[in-house]
């Protein structure tokens, strides 16, 4: 009986679209405003996963009036409303670093077929 | 001050508070835990409790401690411990201590023995500076001067290498962040001394108003 593993599996959401890096996704995030609690959504492209299990983060980046913004979220996280995937694209690499160099043209991602 | 109580430490892991944010935890599997002797001002000068954790089989008992277990009718165990407490007329020989002592945020201290580090070197041991590695320094990560050559001796205090680790700690003020009685569980907020598997004892905090 391994109790940390029992304690993480409690935790664990079982209804998380199977995306990779190169996606397009759309992140409902719950945000608290004083005692109001909106939906606010977040769309932008995967460039990682990382960590397993319960620990298991992505970061989405995408680009607003020419400046990058990531937000990396907890895939568990009972912040995280719905992940709903807007586009599956093709790559060659786990980790899209290399997007944070490029803009315009260059940072686009081929769609799968 | 009520009552603490012994435990194993399980390892640590995270889980999301209601707010939504991740909390570092450290699970522990407390209790449960038996009052095996109540010592009070008249008996012994002062006031304290006898608590035993982890029972274990009737053949690993030395005779001594047969007879001190069949005493207070109790099953034998492989730790005992003293707890002091200001009044132990509410505990009964023989009564159970159950992780609900506590609950959700509350503050405990929890004492351990911390991991044996074996003969270290002034930097882990006392955080020294280190010497250049390169450029052709040869002082890497010796300590220095022991002192002036005036007293023609070392001081005593003097920070060296030695022993580091395998010692009674203490971490004070750690947040009780969740509690399972049913399965015997302490989720306490924070890192914990010791190894996985090792004896702890939760009590607490001394310093919570």
């Amino acid at each position: 009986m391994d109790l940390i593993k029992m304690i993480e599996d409690e935790q664990l959401k079982k209804d998380i679209p199977n995306f990779q890096p190169g996606d397009t996704v759309r992140v409902h995030v719950k945000v608290v405003e004083g005692n109001r609690e909106r939906i606010q959504v977040f769309e932008g492209v995967v460039i990682k996963r990382k960590g397993g299990g319960l620990k298991e983060n992505f970061t989405v980046r995408r680009v607003t009036y020419g400046v990058g913004v990531e937000r990396t979220f907890p895939l568990h996280s009972p912040r995280v409303d719905k992940i709903e995937i807007v586009r599956r694209g093709v790559v060659r690499r786990a980790k899209l670093y290399y997007l944070r160099e490029l803009s315009g043209k260059a940072a686009r991602i081929r769609e799968k077929r | 001050m009520s009552i603490g109580i012994l435990g194993k430490k399980v390892g640590m892991t995270q889980i999301f508070n209601d707010k939504g944010q991740v909390v570092p935890v450290t699970v522990v599997l407390a209790g449960p835990c038996t009052v095996i002797q109540k010592k009070t001002g008249a008996s012994d000068g002062y006031n304290a409790l006898q608590v035993g954790f982890d029972v274990k089989r009737e053949s690993l008992v030395n005779k001594p401690l047969k007879g001190h277990f069949a005493k207070a009718n109790v099953s034998p165990v492989r730790f005992i411990r003293e707890m002091r407490l200001d009044n132990v007329d509410d505990y009964q020989v023989g009564q159970e201590i159950k992780a609900d002592v506590f609950s959700t945020g509350d503050k405990v201290d929890v004492v351990g023995t911390s991991k044996g580090k074996g003969f270290a070197g002034g930097i882990k041991r006392h955080g020294f500076h280190r010497g250049p590695m390169k450029h052709g320094s040869k002082y890497h990560r010796r300590p220095g001067s022991l002192g002036a050559k005036g007293p023609a001796r070392v001081f005593k205090g003097r920070l060296l290498p030695g022993r580091l680790g395998g010692v009674r700690v203490t971490v004070q003020n750690l947040e009780v962040v969740r509690v399972d009685a049913e399965r015997n569980l302490l989720l306490i907020k924070g890192a914990v001394p010791g190894p996985k598997k090792a004896l702890i004892m939760i009590k607490p905090s001394v310093k919570a108003k």
